[in-house]
């Protein structure tokens, strides 16, 4: 048997990448189209659904940024609804470590594992901007330099209340009169924690889950990311869905488990993926083609300059060539002077004259206006073709192990996923790579992991 | 129940909600033929448990919740899933029926809260509603480690309460209705405008804005509190829209009084604050029901022994009524005379007084004309007779 593909779908975000303008795009928001977009993944058998995260709206210039789909429900909460609508598909979302506690996170995921019969998955991620924190509590108090440590702490810290019950504590024995199998006093949810980020005692009050421990993810390029999942992820999002670069992160990323006890089939490799499809080679390029204009209109190739530049740039027409003159370099993405906000991809510009440059060479070496620059560097679709084509290179990938498989990215909602579940799907699973029914209950079976550990651990890391 | 054709026009005199928590409200319950204690944690047992409180045509039913659990006896329930969650899984496969969780506003952030119960209106199309409780528990506030409970008051914890749902309510209609625009012309998705910074500034956290999510289809989820005393009484004036009460009841801090005395003070905390439409004021009951009151008691009594011969027995804030539905009708027909809307029932054993309730009081309720016949709205605040309320920030 070839290997096993893993698929999962990520809800259409907030991102340019979303087309909210073509006449076949829906709401982001109604429940409707979280239960078409859920039942279409389970009807085409993938491992899992995935929403991100943002806990504040974007901002560009000092106001909010209106170009891009805005508005999304709390993540956990529209996971477990989508529970109710499906049976068997995993359900994960972006939490973050920073603007919550871990009670109340891990409790949070272990009623969605229970909820849903073992369907949850967690991608713990860490910031620490200001900007966000002023939605919270606490506000900005998290140094830079430790949101590595609070994400570790924090994952470190559920896990360890996701073991002070031990899988067989809960009897429910009417006729004994004995509903837990222990006194309290020493298992049944007990624990202490004391760590840099927290000091926490008491009793965890959800019983064990059916995976015990919801499935980690973990996004991230970064060598501290990589790291971070080769010691605790089950599975990893990448950017890396290029053929050779994705070998190599694949092999780096795998040749880290060993280190930490665990095995190559321990941590499962996806990266993002955006798919086009069309009949004919052809089609399927202008279908790509128009797309792309479609996620960078006028307005948006500004945008994206202004993120380049740190200025506004409100005043230069889209369609005439990129700006001859250099950004503002005065404040960088994490200064808190920087024109954009809330963005994660503008901490890729780390030296934005360098990049205007290269905008501005491109633009002149092939006669290119400024919108044509963005919508090259906005980054090619993953897949395009017909759908035997997009099958065939899927399946390349995963057999030379440049992935496990991929997040699948639609750009419309709810609707996006459905041609690839009609035609790319079948041909997967005529090669025998892709299952053609659910042979697990729970996302752990789905995607070859082992059980989370039963054994008990000390609940009291001090 | 026959359910008319067409639906009435107007509202039934009285309103009717169910506690649930777990497999009732007395600790042995969970040794009851048919408790399924072993579902506990499984979504089946709450759906079902929902869908037949929306049988019996009910406003609402609430779900308990706390972080930290009651007692360390191995012969009573140990464990709880998150009430919040527990009405989104319950939330798709109901039609009716409003879902009210509870959510403790001493340790959680305001922000993802009205995010959580705006994600519920938006997936239950408007059915949503949040009880609101405070923590003085020490056990509580060792599971986040962030605050002295010592230097919390009661008067402290529910200003900190009424903040966050001042903070929720905002963040509610941060949003206008129409932010969304699409415009292709100009590559806009939302009218900027029309979304709101809500600037809440107070002791405990101060929250920016906007929501990340739209203005959920009720405008404003309703709010609901359970209250024994003044300070209480004068948190739901301030910010619910429902106030759960308990006449005749022991209370927390003492006899609460009878329904007319309650009635009064909390209409009188209203008059110190500006508000809309008049509280709801549902009075909370402990029902233990049987075909006679003889029954009844032999089932408590039976229930007590097994819970430890020679305890206490059981006990509750509010009044224990045992007996059979047609008292508990007239309790419930006393209260409305004396002026309160509403009644929140709390079973002792849920699979068994939960369809007494709804196979025999509701019936009988309906004889008296003091219960619907048929759902008359698609949203709670619809079957509460409260408008959906025009958006603070919005232009007139």
């Amino acid at each position: 048997m070839p290997k096993q593909i893993h698929l999962a779908a990520h809800f259409p975000g907030v991102n340019n990448t979303t087309v909210w303008s073509d006449p076949a795009a829906g709401s982001h928001i109604a429940f409707a189209s979280f239960r078409h977009f859920a039942r279409t993944a389970e009807r085409a058998k993938f491992d899992f659904l995935f929403l991100a995260e943002g806990l504040r709206l974007r901002e560009q210039g000092g106001r909010i940024y209106d170009l891009d789909v805005v508005g999304r429900p709390d993540n956990v909460s529209i996971l477990m609804a989508m529970a109710a609508v499906t049976e068997r598909i995993g359900l994960a979302g972006t939490v973050n470590s920073t603007f919550n506690e871990p009670l109340d996170v891990a409790r949070k995921l272990a009623t969605l594992d229970h909820l849903s019969g073992g369907r949850a998955a967690w991608n713990v991620v860490t910031s620490w901007d200001e900007f966000t924190g002023e939605n919270f509590r606490r506000g900005g108090y998290l140094p830079k330099d430790k949101r590595y440590l609070r994400a570790e702490e924090f994952l470190d810290a559920a896990k360890a209340l996701w073991d002070t019950w031990d899988a067989d504590e809960v009897l429910a024995d009417a006729d004994a009169g004995r509903f837990v199998r222990h006194g309290s006093a020493d298992r049944a949810g007990r624990f202490t924690y004391r760590s840099d980020q927290f000091d926490i005692a008491g009793r965890f009050p959800t019983p064990r889950s059916p995976q015990g421990h919801p499935v980690i993810l973990q996004a991230g390029d970064s060598e501290e990311g990589r790291e971070f999942a080769a010691a605790s992820a089950d599975a990893i999002f990448t950017r890396h869905a290029e053929f050779d670069a994705g070998r190599q992160f694949y092999a780096d990323v795998k040749a880290r488990l060993a280190q930490h006890g665990r095995r190559h089939e321990d941590l499962k490799i996806l990266p993002a993926a955006t798919f086009v499809l069309g009949d004919t080679e052809d089609e399927a390029a202008e279908n790509a083609r128009q797309v792309q204009y479609q996620q960078v209109g006028p307005a948006t190739a500004i945008a994206f300059a202004e993120q380049v530049w740190n200025r506004d740039l409100s005043d230069v027409d889209p369609d005439g060539p990129v700006p001859s003159f250099d950004p503002r370099t005065s404040d960088d993405v994490d200064s808190g002077g920087h024109i954009s906000k809330g963005r994660a991809s503008v901490r890729q510009y780390k030296d934005p004259v360098a990049v205007a440059r290269e905008w501005r060479e491109l633009g002149e070496r092939e006669g290119l206006s400024l919108r044509e620059v963005v919508i090259r560097k906005n980054g090619r679709h993953t897949f395009v073709g017909t759908p035997q084509r997009v099958a065939d290179t899927i399946d390349h990938f995963v057999q030379s192990d440049a992935s496990d498989g991929f997040v699948l990215v639609p750009h419309i909602t709810p609707g996006g996923l459905d041609e690839f579940a009609d035609k790319v799907v079948p041909l997967l699973q005529e090669k025998g790579s892709f299952r053609t029914e659910y042979t697990g209950t729970t996302l752990r079976e789905h995607l070859g992991l082992r059980p989370s550990p039963t054994t008990v651990v000390p609940a009291a890391r001090e | 129940m026959t359910a008319p054709m067409t639906r009435p026009m107007t509202r039934p005199p009285f309103h009717l909600a169910v506690a649930l928590d777990g497999t009732g409200w007395h600790p042995a319950s969970w040794r009851e033929p048919g408790a399924r204690a072993d579902e506990l944690f499984t979504a089946g047992f709450w759906v079902d448990q929902v869908r037949e409180a929306e049988a019996g045509l009910l406003d609402l039913v609430t779900f308990e919740d706390a972080f930290a659990l009651p007692d360390e006896r191995p012969d009573h329930v140990q464990g709880r899933v998150d009430a919040v969650l527990t009405a989104l899984r319950v939330g798709p496969l109901t039609e009716h029926i409003g879902l009210v969780p509870t959510i403790v506003a001493t340790h959680t952030e305001p922000f993802h809260v009205a995010t959580q119960i705006a994600t519920l209106d938006w997936v239950t199309s408007g059915r949503a509603g949040v009880r609101v409780k405070v923590s003085s528990d020490p056990a509580e506030y060792a599971l986040f480690g962030r605050r002295d409970p010592d230097a919390e008051t009661r008067e402290s914890l529910f200003d900190e309460a009424a903040d966050h749902v001042e903070v929720q309510r905002r963040l509610w209609d941060s949003w206008e209705d129409d932010a969304e625009i699409r415009d292709a012309a100009t590559g806009r998705f939302i009218d900027r405008e029309k979304l709101h910074y809500i600037d809440f500034e107070g002791p405990h956290f101060s929250v920016r804005g906007p929501s990340i999510t739209p203005r959920p289809p009720q405008g404003q989820p309703v709010v609901t509190a359970l209250a024994h005393v003044d300070t209480a009484y004068r948190l739901a004036a301030r910010s619910a829209d429902v106030v759960f009460v308990t006449p005749d009841g022991t209370g927390r801090h003492g006899p609460t009084g009878d329904a007319a005395s309650i009635l009064a003070q909390v209409r009188e905390a209203e008059g110190g604050v500006e508000r809309g439409a008049p509280l709801h004021v549902f009075g909370d009951l402990l029902v233990v029901l049987d075909d006679t009151a003889g029954a009844a008691h032999d089932r408590l009594r039976r229930l007590d022994e097994s819970d430890g011969a020679g305890g206490p027995g059981l006990r509750s804030d509010a009044r224990i009524l045992v007996g059979t539905a047609a008292e508990v009708a007239d309790v419930l027909a006393g209260w409305h005379d004396a002026g309160l809307t509403g009644a929140r029932l709390r079973p002792a054993v849920t699979a068994h007084d939960l369809p007494r309730v709804t196979g025999e009081l509701v019936p009988e309720l309906q004889r008296r004309g003091l219960h619907r016949t048929a759902y008359e709205a698609d949203t709670l605040r619809g079957l509460l007779g409260l408008e959906r309320p025009a958006d603070r920030y919005a232009q007139v």
